[in-house]
C-alpha cells in the first residue's frame, strides 16, 4: 500500500514541478518563445525526465550488499546495465572515430554521417561474425567437451566455488559455457541467417512474381500463404518438426536441415505479404508501363525495374525477420526440437540452465549464467535493427 | 486607411545539408482591406512560403530568420502560440491547392464547416451550419441545403474547391490565403471556382493573397500582381499596368511564353498513308464501354492534338494505341499494317516504332536507375549496342535533348529539375528511334517557360527526324502552340476535329465553343464580360450538363 501512496505522491509532485519550471523558465528568461510557447506535456517530460536521471544516480551508489547479508540483486543488475551502457557507448564511439580515419574514401565518408547507434550495431555484428567463423581457433575447449566438474559457477573465485580456467563457469554437466557461448554464435546465428536469406528468396521472389503478373497465379499463392499464415506459427513449426525428426532418423538427413527449410517457409509467407505489397506499389508507376511496352521480359522487369526499387522495406523487414527466424530456432531448441546437443546453441543453453534464475535475489552472478546466451541473442537483436533503422533512413532520404 | 498586412524585410532559411539556406530573400508586402494581391512565379519562387509566412506560420525544417509578418499590428512571428491560435482560423484563412487532399475523407463535409467557428466561439454548431449553407447557396454549389451532408469523396473537384473557400469563409475572415487553388481543375470547372471566389470575397470585402503560376487567372482575380523569382520581388504593379506594361525583362518574358506558336505546314496529301490509323475504335474496362467509335488519322510528321477534359477519353486512346488496353471493337494500323490490339502480340520492332512520353517525369524513370541506364537500356535492347558503342549513342540523344553528356550520365533522376526529367523522357523515346511517339499531358506538370522550351525542343526534333506526334493535353494554349491537327473529345466520342486554324475559328461545335471561351485570357475584363455574355448559369459544369 505504501508503494502506492509513493508512486501517487510522486507523480503528483512532478506535476506541481512541471508547472513551476515553465513558470520560473517564463521569469527567468523573460518569456522567451521557447517557454512560452511550451506545452505543459513537454515540460511534465522535461521534468519527469530530470527525476529519473536523478533517481538513476542515487540508486546506483546504493550498497551492493544490504544490512541483512543478502545481496542487493537490483542495484548489481542495475550496476551492470550502466556500466555495459557506457562501455558500449565508448566502443561504438571509438569505432565511429576509427572508422572516420582509416579506410577508403567512400568508407570514410559513410562512417562521417553515421550516427552512434548504427556504429554500435555494426561494431556487435562485426564481433559476431569474426567469433562465429573462428570459433573452433577462439574457443578455449570444444563444444561438446566434458571438463569434470559441474556447475562451477562464473566469476572464477575459487571462495564462492568458481574457477579461474572457467571464467564464465560450467553448465550442469560440466561444459565449458564460454565454449560454448561461442560455438553458439556459430550454430544459431549461422543457421539464422541461411534460413532467413531462403525465406527472402522464396518470398520475395514471389511476392514480385504475383504482384507482376496478378491474376489466377495471385489468386493462387496469396490464397495458399493465407492458409499457411493462419496456422499459429511456432506450433505449426513444431508440428512440422516432429514429422521431420522422424524423416530425418529414416532418411539420414540431419535434422537441422529439415528445421532451416521449415522455418524459411513458414516465414517465407509473411515476406511474400510484404514483396506482394511493396511489389503492387512500383507495378502501376509509369516506368514499369515503358519496360512492358519496350518488350522487356518478366525477368528483367522483376530483378532490374521493381526490385532495386522495392530495396529500402525489404532490407527493414530483413533486419526484424532475422530476428525472428533467430528467435523461433532459440524457442524450438528451447523446446527441444531445434538444434540438436552436443551442438551448442544459446536457446538450448538458456532452457539448460534456466533454474538458476530462481536464484537472482540472492546470488546475482549465480543466475547470470543463463542470462549470459538471452543476453547474446538480444544484444545481436538490437544490433542488427539498430543498422537496418539506419540503412532505411539514408535510402529513404535518397529518394529525396 | 492603414494596412492590413504589412510585411517588411522578410527572410526565411530553409534546412538542407545540414546548414540553413534562404528561400525568401527580404520581401515585403502591403495589403488592404478588401483588397486582392496577386502572387505569382515559377515553382520554387517561394510563393507558397510567402503565403504561410503571411499566417506566422513555417513548413518543418524551415524558419523565419528576419523581417516583421504584422497583422492588424500584431507581429505574428513573435506572436505566441496562443495568440496565434486565436487568429488563424478566425481572422486569417487557407485555402489549399488540392481540396481533396486537404478535406478529412472521414468527416461530413458540413461538420468540418462548422469546427472552426465552433472553436474559436463565434457561433454554436447549429447557426454556423446554416450559415454554411446559405454560403454554398452564394457560391452555387448545387443542393446547397443537401450538398454539406455528404463526405469528400461523394462531391465533384471543382464543388470541393468552393466547399473549401466556404469553410475559409466560415468565421468572416479578414483575409484568406489561396493557394493554387484551380491549379488541378478542368478549364470549364475553373472558370465557375474562379467566379464563385471573386464575387465571394468582393461581397464581404475580405483581403486576400492569391498563388498562382498562371497569369491569365491572376489578371481575373487580382487588384496587384508581385511577381517572385527565386525568393526575391521582381515586381510590383497594380493589375492593368502590370499586364499592359511589365517593367522587368523577366516579367516580359512570362508574358511571352504565352505567344509561342509553330508556324502551320502545308495541308496533308490525302493520297497519302497515315503513320498511324484509328479505326473506329471501342474500348472498355470490363463491362463499361469508356470509347465509342473513335476515329482519326495521324500522317508523318505532323502533330494531332487530342483535346478534352480529364475523363473524356483522350488516355484511353493511347492505351489502345500502344496496345495496353486491347479494343473491343475496331483496329489501329500503323502505317497501312494492322496492328495485334494487345501489345504482348506486337513484335519487338512494331513496338520500337511507337513510344510514348509521360505526364509525371517522377514515375516515368525508374529513381533507381542513372540517366545513362534509362537511356542506354533501349539502345542496347533494340540497336543491340554495347559497352563505348551505347555511350557514345547515350551521348549523342543527350545532347539532342540539349543536355551535358559528362554532367548528366552518372546521375540519378532525383538530382535533376523537372524539366530536365521530361527531356530524359524524350530522350528514352527517341532512343529507340520511333517514327511516331505518343505525349500525354508532357507539359501539364511544368512551369511555363520549362514547358515552352520542352514544346520547342519536341518542334525541332518533328523538323529534324520527321517525327508525328499524338499530343494528348487539356490546355488550349498548348494546342495553339503545336498542333497541327485537333481532336475534340468528349465522355468518350470524338466531337470534333480537324485542322488547327479550321478548330480555332468559328463556327465550332457547342462543347468545343464552351472549352475554348472557359480559357482565361491575360485581359483582366475577361471573367467579367465571359459572365454577363453567357451568364453565371451558362459556364462550367451547369453548361457541360446542358448538352
Amino acid at each position: 500500500m505504501s508503494g502506492l501512496l509513493w508512486f501517487v505522491a510522486i507523480v503528483l509532485s512532478i506535476a506541481l514541478g512541471a508547472h513551476v519550471f515553465r513558470f520560473a523558465g517564463q521569469k527567468l528568461t523573460g518569456n522567451a518563445p521557447k517557454f512560452r510557447d511550451m506545452s505543459y506535456g513537454v515540460a511534465f517530460g522535461y521534468v519527469l525526465g530530470a527525476f529519473l536521471l536523478f533517481w538513476s544516480v542515487w540508486y546506483y551508489f546504493q550498497p551492493k550488499v544490504l544490512d541483512t547479508g543478502v545481496p542487493n540483486a537490483g542495484v548489481v543488475f542495475f550496476r551492470w546495465a550502466v556500466q555495459g551502457f557506457i562501455i558500449a557507448s565508448i566502443a561504438a564511439f571509438l569505432f565511429r572515430l576509427f572508422g572516420r580515419v582509416v579506410g577508403t574514401d567512400g568508407s570514410r565518408k559513410l562512417f562521417r554521417s553515421m550516427p552512434l547507434t548504427a556504429s554500435f550495431g555494426i561494431l556487435v555484428i562485426l564481433i559476431y561474425a569474426i567469433i562465429a567463423v573462428f570459433a573452433g581457433q577462439i574457443a578455449p575447449y570444444g563444444q561438446a567437451e566434458i571438463l569434470g566438474a559441474a556447475n562451477v559457477m562464473a566469476g572464477g573465485d575459487p571462495a564462492i566455488g568458481g574457477d579461474p580456467a572457467y571464467p564464465l563457469g560450467t553448465d550442469q554437466i560440466g561444459r565449458d559455457i564460454l565454449s560454448r557461448l561461442i560455438y553458439g554464435a556459430q550454430n544459431t546465428v549461422g543457421i539464422a541467417f541461411i534460413t532467413t536469406l531462403l525465406a527472402f528468396f522464396i518470398g520475395g521472389s514471389l511476392g514480385f512474381l504475383a504482384a507482376t503478373l496478378q491474376g489466377w497465379l495471385d489468386q493462387l499463392l496469396s490464397r495458399s500463404v493465407d492458409v499457411l499464415m493462419a496456422i499459429p506459427s511456432l506450433i505449426f513449426a513444431l508440428l512440422l518438426m516432429t514429422i521431420a525428426s522422424v524423416w530425418a532418423d529414416r532418411l539420414g538427413i540431419p535434422l537441422t536441415i529439415f528445421m532451416v527449410l521449415i522455418i524459411a517457409v513458414i516465414d517465407s509467407t509473411r515476406v511474400y505479404r510484404l514483396a506482394r505489397a511493396v511489389g503492387l506499389n512500383i507495378v502501376v508507376m509509369d516506368y514499369i508501363e515503358a519496360a512492358k511496352l519496350r518488350g522487356e521480359g518478366l525477368g528483367y522487369l522483376v530483378f532490374k525495374e521493381i526490385l532495386p526499387n522495392a530495396m529500402a522495406p525489404l532490407l527493414a523487414e530483413f533486419g526484424l525477420r532475422f530476428c525472428f527466424v533467430f528467435l523461433t530456432i532459440a524457442a524450438l531448441s528451447f523446446l527441444g526440437v531445434g538444434i540438436q546437443p552436443p551442438l551448442a546453441d544459446w536457446g538450448t543453453m538458456v532452457k539448460d540452465l534456466a533454474p538458476f534464475i530462481n536464484f537472482a535475489a540472492f546470488a546475482p552472478t549465480v543466475a547470470a549464467a543463463p542470462l549470459l546466451a538471452a543476453g547474446a541473442i538480444a544484444l545481436l537483436t538490437v544490433a542488427v535493427n539498430f543498422v537496418v533503422d539506419w540503412m532505411l533512413h539514408k535510402s529513404s532520404g535518397l529518394k529525396e | 486607411m492603414s494596412s492590413l498586412l504589412k510585411i517588411r524585410g522578410l527572410k526565411i532559411d530553409g534546412r538542407s545539408d545540414e546548414t540553413w539556406n534562404p528561400i525568401i530573400k527580404g520581401v515585403d508586402m502591403d495589403l488592404k482591406k478588401g483588397e486582392v494581391l496577386g502572387l505569382i512565379g515559377e515553382s520554387g519562387a517561394g510563393k507558397s512560403t510567402i503565403g504561410l509566412a503571411a499566417m506566422g506560420y513555417t513548413r518543418d525544417g524551415v524558419r523565419i530568420s528576419e523581417g516583421t509578418v504584422e497583422f492588424d499590428g500584431i507581429d505574428l512571428v513573435t506572436a505566441s502560440a496562443a495568440v496565434k491560435r486565436n487568429l488563424l482560423g478566425k481572422r486569417i484563412a487557407y485555402v489549399a491547392q488540392s481540396a481533396a487532399a486537404s478535406f478529412n475523407p472521414a468527416h461530413k463535409i458540413i461538420d468540418q464547416h462548422t469546427e472552426a467557428p465552433v472553436q474559436h466561439g463565434v457561433d454554436n454548431r447549429a447557426n454556423s451550419a446554416a450559415d454554411g449553407m446559405e454560403l454554398y447557396r452564394k457560391l452555387r454549389l448545387p443542393n446547397p441545403d443537401e450538398i454539406g451532408f455528404r463526405y469528400p469523396h461523394q462531391v465533384s473537384g471543382g464543388q470541393l474547391q468552393r466547399a473549401m473557400t466556404a469553410m475559409a469563409m466560415s468565421c468572416r475572415p479578414d483575409l484568406i490565403i489561396f493557394d493554387e487553388p484551380t491549379t488541378a481543375l478542368d478549364v470549364t470547372t475553373q472558370i465557375e471556382v474562379l467566379a464563385a471566389i471573386r464575387e465571394i470575397v468582393e461581397e464581404f470585402d475580405t483581403a486576400a493573397i492569391y498563388i498562382t503560376h498562371d497569369l491569365a487567372v491572376v489578371a481575373q482575380m487580382a487588384d496587384r500582381i508581385k511577381v517572385l523569382l527565386r525568393g526575391d520581388e521582381v515586381e510590383e504593379a497594380d493589375t492593368r499596368t502590370m499586364l499592359s506594361n511589365p517593367q522587368e525583362d523577366y516579367t516580359k518574358s512570362l508574358w511571352a511564353v504565352r505567344a509561342f506558336e509553330r508556324p502551320a505546314k502545308p495541308a496533308v496529301n490525302t493520297g497519302s498513308t497515315p503513320v498511324v490509323s484509328v479505326n473506329g475504335i471501342t474500348a472498355a474496362y470490363g463491362k463499361t464501354d469508356v470509347l465509342h467509335d473513335v476515329s482519326f488519322d495521324i500522317h508523318a510528321g505532323r502533330t494531332v492534338a487530342v483535346v478534352g477534359e480529364s475523363g473524356s477519353g483522350k488516355s484511353t486512346t493511347a492505351r489502345c494505341i500502344t496496345g495496353l488496353l486491347p479494343p473491343r471493337i475496331g483496329d489501329i494500323s500503323f502505317d497501312g499494317e494492322v496492328l495485334p490490339g494487345n501489345y504482348k502480340k506486337r513484335n519487338k520492332d512494331q513496338l520500337r516504332q511507337a513510344q510514348m512520353i509521360y505526364q509525371m517525369a517522377d514515375t516515368a524513370l525508374n529513381p533507381r536507375k542513372t540517366i545513362g541506364q534509362i537511356i542506354g537500356r533501349p539502345v542496347q535492347f533494340y540497336m543491340g549496342l554495347t559497352g563505348a558503342e551505347r555511350r557514345k549513342r547515350v551521348n549523342e540523344l543527350l545532347e539532342q535533348i540539349e543536355l551535358e553528356p559528362d554532367t548528366y550520365f552518372n546521375r540519378l533522376p532525383s538530382e535533376l529539375s523537372g524539366g530536365q526529367k521530361q527531356r530524359i523522357g524524350i530522350a528514352r523515346a527517341l532512343a529507340a528511334e520511333p517514327k511516331f511517339i505518343i505525349c500525354d499531358e508532357v507539359t501539364s506538370a511544368l512551369d511555363q517557360l520549362v514547358a515552352e522550351g520542352i514544346l520547342r525542343l519536341l518542334g525541332d526534333l518533328q523538323d529534324k527526324l520527321g517525327l508525328s506526334y499524338m499530343f494528348i493535353t487539356h490546355d488550349l494554349a498548348t494546342v495553339k502552340a503545336i498542333a497541327d491537327e485537333v481532336v475534340v473529345m468528349k465522355d468518350g466520342k470524338v466531337v470534333e476535329q480537324g485542322p488547327k486554324l479550321d478548330m480555332f475559328t468559328p463556327p465550332h461545335h457547342a462543347y468545343t465553343d464552351l472549352l475554348l471561351s472557359s480559357v482565361p485570357e491575360m485581359d483582366p475584363d475577361w471573367l467579367t464580360d465571359l459572365l454577363q455574355e453567357r451568364g453565371v448559369d451558362n459556364i462550367g459544369d451547369a453548361a457541360v450538363g446542358k448538352m
